[in-house]
């Protein structure tokens, strides 16, 4: 038999902690690792001075097109087209109008996290889309600014979003239907999901914009972006819909059992007890199909309608200002990672916020 | 006014089930009386746990009758959450919500099916959640607590709907040995209230100690049925023989 005393805890060793320590681990660690470090400071060096210089040292950033001097980027034709990458041909006197919604869009965010009341956010949820709707477009008094003067990141921004929320639902409604136990929505479902997925974007929003005035009364105006807004839509829900499978196959089947051995119905157990586990696992691959759909917007420059992309050749086609793409395309970079990187970070503010996975 | 003219809470009749072409149920009969204690046992694969999940309809079978409270259960799936009021099951892996507090797992099923207003709810919940001892979890989220305490939670998560019946599907059986008392204590406690219950388990002790009955089933039929002190001291069938000393011997 023997007995063991109980040892008092001590510090780790010296140089296993700290600065130094560090270093050695994770920059030094082995031969292949320090060529690593060394190889990538050296691009670093050689890129990064450089790049600073063009973008902000070396850059111009006031005055006219004639006092343009130096080597580095000519900002002032941004500045000079500004509005025209912001709002595209919405009127200029009107511009209140998205800012204001721009505002209630943030407003109603910061709300979204500080109010946890479900009936209010649910409200907030459905009068927001409505009134940013009245505001963009007119209608109840507001002058009417038709659909073709939208443009620019105003215009990226309304497919994007309007891709998101619309195809939310009927994303999950495929999900849901895709495991059903009826034969024939599980069969429509399938050959939905198989069917969208299996095609292009591009050649929805061509059938979007070519079939669908088909069954409307000739002479009958269709929105041009209404029909892209539909196909971006249905696209969307595909993937939608496949993510979402995903969360749910990752359900276990005891959460099911349980649900049912309470007695609530169908609904009930989907809307209560599977779907809110599910979309909070599928957070992840939403936002990555959300990120998706925001570039993918770019598409509909094909049937005519001018994003924020599209106004980089638009505004180049101004005689006065040739030769400016360069300025342009870095600038719509910028903001398409700034939104991108933005709802990749905000989604993963809810993830945390959502889990309840405390260990 | 219809009083019930049957003495059974629970009657299975002639039940087979299959899964495919395997057999799984076998001419079931059995008959559990209302406050009644029934212990089912038996190897694993022997069909326990699949016939009490056929008295809830966690499982379909293909012949066969079960009523419970004087209901049939057939196919009609508002029949099925009918009787799903009656009946509360626990089960081996707890199956609590994870995304919700254990208060909310336990007002859930009172304010979405039994339609009671939520304070009314949330005292039922606290009742029963200060009778397992767990009351100061309240708000916790399931997965901070121990195994022991989520299976008491699962308990009294059932037992804020009122059910006649208790189902428990191995309950101890996916716990660590120092959690296996706080839950049987638990569920003897019940048992000695006088709800109908049925418990697959393979606790000897608590079968000894709470049951009327103890079933024994082996290949999915029902072998040998005694009351405790015959079933384990005296076994008739060689199979029930051989499992108790099995079970017994370690």
């Amino acid at each position: 038999m023997a007995i063991y005393e109980k040892l008092e805890t001590r510090p780790a060793p010296e140089g296993t902690k700290g600065f130094s320590a560090w270093i050695r681990e994770n920059l030094f660690s082995s031969v292949i690792s320090s060529i690593l470090t060394i190889i990538s400071f050296y691009l670093i060096f050689k890129i990064v001075p450089p790049l600073l210089d063009w973008m902000i040292f070396d850059a111009t950033w006031s005055g006219t097109k004639e006092e343009i001097t130096g080597e580095g980027a000519r900002w002032i034709f941004i500045i000079e087209k500004f509005n025209l990458f912001m709002y595209g041909f919405y009127p200029e006197e009107l511009y209140w109008r998205p800012n204001l919604i721009l505002v209630l869009f943030i407003a109603s965010i910061v709300a979204f996290k500080k109010i946890t009341h479900t009936k209010v956010r649910i409200a907030i949820l459905f009068i927001f889309p409505i009134v940013a709707f009245i505001l963009l477009h007119g209608g109840l008094g507001l002058e009417v600014v038709p659909t073709s003067q939208w443009g620019g990141l105003l215009l990226t921004i309304v497919v994007a979003s309007v891709g998101i929320i619309a195809s939310f639902p009927i994303g999950i409604m495929f999900a849901l239907g895709r495991q059903s136990n009826m034969p024939i929505i599980k069969t429509i479902s399938v050959l939905y999901i198989e069917f969208i997925r299996g095609v292009p974007l591009i050649t929805l929003l061509f059938l979007a914009s070519v079939i669908l005035p088909l069954f409307f009364p000739e002479g009958m105006d269709f929105d041009k972006l209404l029909r892209a807004l539909i196909g971006i839509t249905l696209f969307q829900a595909a993937y939608i819909a496949e993510v979402i499978r995903g969360g749910l196959q990752a359900i276990p089947k005891g959460q099911y059992e349980a649900a049912d051995a309470m007695g609530l119905n169908y609904w009930q157990s989907m809307g209560l007890i599977i779907l809110p586990q599910a979309l909070k696992i599928s957070i992840p691959n939403l936002v990555g199909s959300f990120i998706s759909l925001f570039k993918d917007t770019t598409l509909i420059l094909i049937i005519g309608l001018f994003d924020v992309l599209a106004m980089v050749t638009l505004t180049n086609n101004d005689t006065s200002w040739l030769g400016f793409e360069t300025e342009g395309y870095v600038f719509v970079t910028m903001i398409y990672w700034v939104i991108c990187f933005s709802m990749s970070r905000y989604a993963k503010s809810i993830e945390d916020k959502f889990n309840t996975n405390h260990k | 006014m219809s009083t019930s003219t049957n003495e059974y809470m629970i009657e299975m009749i002639d039940v087979n089930k299959w899964y495919g072409d395997f057999h799984v149920l076998k001419n079931i009969n059995l008959r559990i009386k209302k406050g009644e204690r029934v212990v089912i046992c038996g190897p694993s694969g022997s069909g326990k746990s699949t016939t009490i999940r056929c008295m809830n309809r966690l499982e379909p079978f293909q012949e066969g009758q079960i009523m419970i409270k004087d209901l049939e259960l057939t196919e009609d799936v508002k029949r099925i959450r009918e009787v799903r009021t009656h009946v509360g099951m626990v089960f081996q892996h707890f199956n609590l919500f994870p995304h919700l507090s254990i208060l909310e797992n336990l007002i859930l099923a009172p304010t979405w099916v039994g339609k009671k207003p939520r304070k009314e709810a949330i005292k039922t919940a606290m009742h029963y959640l200060e009778r397992v001892k767990i009351a100061d979890q309240a708000d916790k989220y399931p997965n901070q607590l121990s195994g022991g305490q989520q299976q008491r939670v699962a308990i009294a998560r059932c037992l804020c709907s009122n059910p006649d019946i208790m189902l428990f599907d191995e309950p101890t059986a996916a716990l660590d040995p120092e959690m296996i008392g706080e839950v049987l204590d638990v569920m003897t406690e019940l048992a000695n209230d006088g709800i109908t219950m049925v418990c697959v388990t393979h606790e000897m002790g608590f079968a000894k100690k709470v049951a009327d009955r103890v079933i024994f089933m082996d290949a999915g039929q029902i072998v040998e049925e005694n009351e405790p002190n015959e079933f384990f001291d005296n076994p008739q069938s060689d199979r029930l023989k051989m499992f108790l000393e099995q079970i017994l011997d370690h």
